[in-house]
This record gives structure tokens, sequence and C-alpha cells, in this order.
């Protein structure tokens, strides 16, 4: 049983993508039998190609995702090289876990409350700074340029790539490089630039690579922060295939291979940018620059770090008090009265959507941690660990974009009978639940002492009595917080839940992000709030539970 | 029943290359001692004889506990006990957890509970039953190991460094308990070390050990 795991969740996690591959690429040359259409023909595309936003919308896909992957990857490499090995870094890898799990849309509307003509920032400034006595009519959030949607991608992705990057200067033994550079003369900085980076990010890079496949076809944040004449390709995308006209999805399909072009397309230049970084690099580390002017770099590094940090925190911060607002004069910097009526009104849907969603990302969480851990076990019992093209398969559902397969997969569904619903559902979260699930779990797991298994063998226990008496409890915490991981992921869902469910099935996110074209901010923060909670709770448990059962087992603590 | 322990033309490759070969009887009571410098394959050979040799290595030849041949027995089919240089105490359970983990199961609470206490009294550690392992001082951590092995009812005893993590009066003291107890329960004892002077106190035959493949 245990032999075929790694096969089914192979399955589980790239079957939706092929099929749904396969389901948009046959829409996308005119074949779509169910609405009595046959292919192959060019049509779609010249529809596509004769729609007057393409430009834009392809370009706005391009630039704020490159753009936003670039920043986040910079932010993220200057904070390392100047503080990590510090208090400081310690204290900023706390902020991580809660940081990471609040869900894009949620971070989204938060920022859009703060830097908005009418948000927080312009209310703290006005009228003594600004001169406004009332809100500046300009278009901050939904830009054309998509400087906002940028920003919000930002603050998601620094946290993101920063947990990467420390996991990864845990393989790459720093201290010892930076102590020859600094013994060489070199400044902290650029002492470890020139010798841990080039080691870092070769472990980063798929992650990177993620980055950019997300924050080029992302709908949610998109929909919230970004342009709308045109809007991205995505958002688009999922207009086309959200129309009553069935002949519309044929459009849709063609623009999703587009996507997917332009995805592919975006990663070759990527690669490109990084072989010229690398022979700049080459050059910098040849011409023995000793780069001292350390104390800007950190002052920066830090800067821009905690702004990126507490854009998301006092984002959170207006979304509750905008949840509890009664009326809220401009310039005021707090309402002028709270009330309960926001909750009132829209508390008990969110409760009720709030189980809805617990239900979906239970159940996804709980088949991936079955396929995971079964997974693991098999490669211990084996004695075979994965390899470089097992972590590309890992990483092959993150790096597909969502609007290139999932709407194919809807189609699919519907034209084989499958009613959509909350199992398809499930299903789909389940094939990005996965992939962050066996990431977080495999490194603890792998690092366990398995001379515990062989002294517990030697003790008469058979494998499975190893693996529910010795190996799980010992890793308990790390085995929860990949559930928090995974519950946070399928939280935070928009694109699926949307799609396969058919508009048939709502979680806290699709509730939301349905709000942000209505502009009701009370119910807005409510909505925002509930999604934020039900991604943090489980990562509360996950260091409350084992806290309190092995209180008295010291070792386990950290 | 002739308490023994035979490795019968034990071989360790590795690619094809032999690392390790060893033919030889332990009779019950005796301590066989393997030395060399480590990377040598030493605790690769421990590994083939408890069943859980890594597959980038081949082992050929034939185990045999009290006569009988346990070469293709899963490792917990086995009785035969290990101590690595870490005690290896399971960190969620209490050290008597630990000790009933790998007592053979029947018997009823009360029964087991008293087999518990005997163990603990017969390292000095009375009363240590509800003990958070991680609060043992090593020598202590130590005994509780040797227990938690004895009471599995081992056939043999494999020991992979067991004593160079401790400090030398301890070790003198824990190496002591170690191989008593070995004699008074007839017990083959087969020991791995790079340090000379565990090899004098085990008293037994020493093989040496070098690379077979020279580099």
């Amino acid at each position: 049983m245990l032999r075929f795991l790694p096969a089914l969740t192979l399955l589980a996690m790239l079957g939706p993508v092929v099929a749904g591959l396969w389901g948009t690429l046959l829409p996308a040359f005119g074949h779509l039998p169910s609405a009595g259409l046959f292919g192959p023909s060019l049509d779609p595309f010249r529809s596509l190609f004769a729609w007057g936003g393409l430009t834009d919308a392809a370009r706005l896909s391009v630039t704020t995702g490159l753009i936003a992957t670039a920043l986040s990857l910079g932010i993220v490499a200057l904070i390392a090289a100047s503080w990590s090995g510090t208090k400081a870094f310690r204290i900023l890898e706390r902020l991580l876990s809660p940081l990471l799990s609040v869900p894009h849309a949620a971070a989204a509307f938060g920022l859009a409350f703060l830097i908005a003509p009418s948000g927080w920032v312009s209310r703290l400034l006005s009228p003594a700074l600004t001169g406004w006595d009332r809100p500046p009519d300009l278009l901050i959030v939904q830009d054309p340029l998509g400087l906002a949607m940028i920003a919000g991608l930002v603050v998601k992705e620094v946290p993101f790539l920063l947990l990467m990057t420390i996991a990864a200067i845990g393989q790459a033994q720093p201290r010892r490089s930076l102590l020859v550079a600094q013994s060489l003369g070199y400044g902290r900085v650029s002492g470890w630039l020139k010798t841990v980076f080039p080691r870092v990010y070769s472990q980063i890079r798929l992650p990177v690579y993620v980055v950019i496949a997300y924050s080029m076809s992302v709908v949610d944040v998109a929909l919230i922060l970004g342009p709308s004449t045109p809007p991205t390709l995505s958002v688009q995308i999922v207009k086309w295939m959200s129309d009553p006209d069935l002949s519309m999805r044929l459009t849709g399909a063609a623009a999703a291979l587009f996507q997917l072009a332009l995805v592919i397309g975006a990663l070759c230049f990527w690669w490109l940018g990084e072989r010229l970084v690398a022979r700049l690099g080459n050059r910098w580390i040849m011409s023995g620059n000793r780069g001292l002017r350390d104390t800007s770099v950190r002052v920066l590094s830090l800067g821009l770090g905690s702004v990126s940090a507490f854009a998301v925190f006092f984002g959170l911060a207006s979304l509750l008090i905008w949840s509890f607002a009664a009326f809220w004069s401009f310039p005021n910097v707090l309402p002028d009265g709270f009330t309960m009526r926001t909750w009132g009104k829209h508390g008990p849907n969110a409760f009720a959507t709030f189980g809805e969603t617990f239900f979906i990302a239970g159940v996804a969480v709980l088949l991936a941690l079955m396929l995971v851990l079964g997974c693991l076990e098999a490669e211990h019992r084996s004695g075979r660990p994965l390899s470089r093209r097992g972590l590309w398969m890992l990483y092959l559902p993150l790096l597909v974009p969502q609007t290139a397969f999932l709407p194919g997969l809807q189609t699919l569904l519907l034209s084989v009978g499958a009613d959509v619903g909350r199992i398809p559902v499930i299903l789909a979260h389940l094939v990005f639940v996965l992939p962050y699930v066996f990431l977080s779990l495999g490194d603890p797991w792998r690092a366990w002492d398995t001379r515990n298994a062989i002294v517990a063998g030697a003790l008469g226990a058979r494998p499975w009595a190893v693996f529910w008496r010795v190996r799980a409890p010992m890793l308990l915490r790390p085995i929860l917080i990949a559930t928090a991981v995974g519950i946070s992921v399928s939280v935070g869902q928009y694109l699926p839940t949307l799609l396969i469910g058919g508009g048939r099935v709502s979680t806290l996110t699709t509730e939301a992000v349905a709000l942000a074209s209505g502009g009701d901010r009370r119910a807005i923060g409510v909505y925002g709030l509930a999604q934020t909670l039900a991604a943090l709770i489980p990562f509360a448990l996950a260091l409350i539970v084992p806290a309190f059962l092995w209180r008295n087992r010291r070792n386990l603590h950290e | 029943m002739n308490k023994s322990l035979t490795l019968q033309d034990v071989c360790i490759l590795k690619d094809g290359v032999p690392l390790i070969e060893v033919n030889h009887t332990i009779q019950a009571g005796e301590v066989l001692t393997i030395m060399g410098p480590s990377g040598v394959g030493k605790s690769t050979l421990l590994s083939f004889i408890t069943g859980t040799l890594p597959s980038a290595f081949l082992g050929t030849g034939q185990i045999l506990l009290d006569s009988a041949d346990i070469t293709q027995k899963p490792p917990h089919a086995r009785p035969i006990g290990i101590l690595f240089q870490d005690d290896l105490l399971f960190p969620h359970m209490s050290v008597g957890a630990n000790l009933a983990f790998g007592m053979p199961p029947g018997g009823s609470k009360t029964e087991r509970r008293a087999k518990i206490d005997a163990g603990l009294r017969d390292v000095d550690l009375e009363g240590f039953a509800d003990r958070d392992p991680a609060t043992l001082s090593g020598g202590q951590k130590a005994r509780v190991a040797l227990m938690r092995m004895l009471l599995s009812n081992p056939r043999a005893l494999l020991l992979d460094e067991a004593f160079s993590r401790l400090d030398a009066d301890l070790r003198t003291q824990v190496r002591d308990l170690v191989f008593k107890t070995a004699r008074e329960r007839e017990l083959p004892v087969l020991m791995v070390t790079h340090d000379a002077e565990d090899a004098n106190a085990a008293g037994g035959k020493i093989i040496e050990l070098r690379t077979l493949s020279k580099a």
C-alpha cells in the first residue's frame, strides 16, 4: 500500500493540472462539443487578439509580476545580508509565520484601506500636512500602472521568500564564509552578498519562480488593488469564463494559453537576468571592492522590511476598526463612534461561511497529510530520498499559472457532466495544499535522527509502531505547523473555489473578494478579518498544543 | 541451546567494493571489540546485524543468533539490543514509559509497573519512573538506556561507540556496569570503538580494522 502512495500523490497533484491544461487546449482551438462547437479553428485566438485591451492587460501582467518579484527578492536579500545571524533577525523570524498566514486578499484589503485617498495614511497627514479636508480625487488604489497591486504583492511575497531564504541559509553555513570575508576586510553586507548569497539563491530559485508565476496570474489581489480598465489578463480570463455566452469561454481558453506563454516567457527572461546578474556579480567580486558603507544599507533594509511588515499589521488593524466603525468622517484618524451593527448584519453569514471554509480546508489538509506522511515514510523505509526531479514535480503545480489550467478543469468537469460542488473544490485545493504541506514537513521529517528508529526496532517495535509511537509524537510540532500551513493555503484560495465550485461553494475568501467592487468597507472589514482569523487560529494552535502536551518534556521545546 | 552471536563470512560492500569482512563467533558473556578509525564502516556492520543496513550498502554472509539464522528477519524480530553514544531516550515519554516501550507485551498493569520499578532499582534510579528524561544527568540517562535495552530481553548486545560521549569518571562506571550486566545475563557483546581504553576494558578479542580498499 505504502509503495503506491508516491504515485497517488503525484496523481492528486499533477492530474488536475494536466487535465486542466488539456481542457484549456481544446476550447482554445475552437473545440467545445458540449456547446455544439467543433474545432480545430483559430477563431478563439482571433477574437482574443481583436480585444482592444489585450496589450495593456498583458503588459500589466508581466510588469506587475516581474517588478513585484524583483522588489521582494531585493528586499529579502538586503535584509538577510544585513541582519542574518543577529538578534534582530531572530525577532523577525518569529514575526514571519503570522505574516505568512495572512491571506493575500485580507492583506490586499488592509493595504487598500491604508493607502486609499480616504485611507489611514492620508487621514494621519490631513489636514496638517496636505491641506485636504476631504479625500482627494486621486486614483491611488487600482492605479493604471498597477503600483498598488505591486505593493500588495510585495508585502506578502517578502515573508514567503524570507522564510525560504532562512531555510536555505541554514544549509549554507554562512558563519564561516562571513568570518573569512570579514577578516579579509569586507563589510558585512558585501561580504555576505559575495560569499553566501550565490549559494542561498541557488536554493531559493524554485520559490522565486513560484513567486513570478503567482504574481503574474493572481486574480484576487488584482481585483482588489489592480486597475480595472483594462484589468490584468488573468482577471479578464475569469470574466470571460463566467460569461453566460458560452462562446466567450473559447476566447477565455485562448487567453489562458496566452497567459501560460507569458509566464513561460517571463521565466525565461528572469533566467537570462540571472545570468546577467551572475556575470555582473562576478565582476564585482573580481574588483575586490570591500563595500564598507554598511550602515546605510542596514538601515535601508530594516526600513523596507519594517514598512512591508507594518503595512500588513496596520492594514489588518484598519480592517478591525472599519468593522466596528459607525460614521467615520474625513480626516479623523478614528471613527466618530463604534457600533456592533456591521457584525450583527454580516456576522451570522460570516460565521456560517467560516464553517464551510474550515470544512473544505480540513478535508483537503487531512488528505494532504495522509499522502505526505505516507510518502515520507515510504522514503524512509526504502532509503531513497526525493530526487531533484521529484522536487521540481512538487513545485510544478505552483509554477503553472492558476488561470491557465483551472478554467480548463472547470470546462472539463462540466463537459463530462461531473457536478461542480464541494468535492471537486476540495480536490482542487489539494493541488495547492499538497506541495506546501510537503515542503513544510519534508525537512524536519528528514532531519529526525533515524537511530531512534533503529533503537525502537531493536526493542521489538514494528515499523508502524515506530511511526505512530515514536516518530509522529516526536515530530508533532512540525506536523501541526504543516497542518496550519495547509489550512492557510486552502483558506486563501480564491480561483479554485470560484471556478471549480461553479459559484455554488463560497468560502470567506470568495465572499470577501466579491465585496471588493461594492466598496462597503465595513462588510469587507468583517470578512477580511474572519478570513485572517481562519488562517491564524491553526498557527496559534500549532504552537500551543505541543507546548501544552509536552509541558513536562523539556527536550521537545525549542 | 548454544548461546552465541556468529558472524559467518560477513562482508559489507559499497559500490561492489568490500569495506569490512568479519568471520567470528562471540560466545555468551564474551566481548568482541572491533577497533578502527571512523569512516571504515564499523557502524555499518552493526546496522547489518540489526537489519537496518542503508540501501547504499550490500551485506553478504550470515548472522546466527543462538545458532539460528536471522539474516533475513526484519529488525523488530531480531532480539538484539543496541546502545549508541547518545542515550536516544524517547523525549516524549517518561523514564518509565521508555522502559515499558521495550518490554515484551503482556502482564497486568501492576506487574509491568513492578518490573519497571525493579529495573530502575537495579541501576540505582529508584523512583525515577515518572521523570522527564531531559531532567536526568548524563550518567543517569545512560543507565536508563541500558535498562530499557535489557528489559526487552535481548539475546545479544551491540555497542556503537556507546561510551564515547561520557566524561572519564562516568565512562569507567557505565562501561563496567554494561560489561558486568552482559556477563551476568550471558549476552554475547559486539562493541565497535575507536578508543583503545574501551577495548582493553572489554577484555575480549580485538579485531583492528583498516580500510580494506586501499584509497
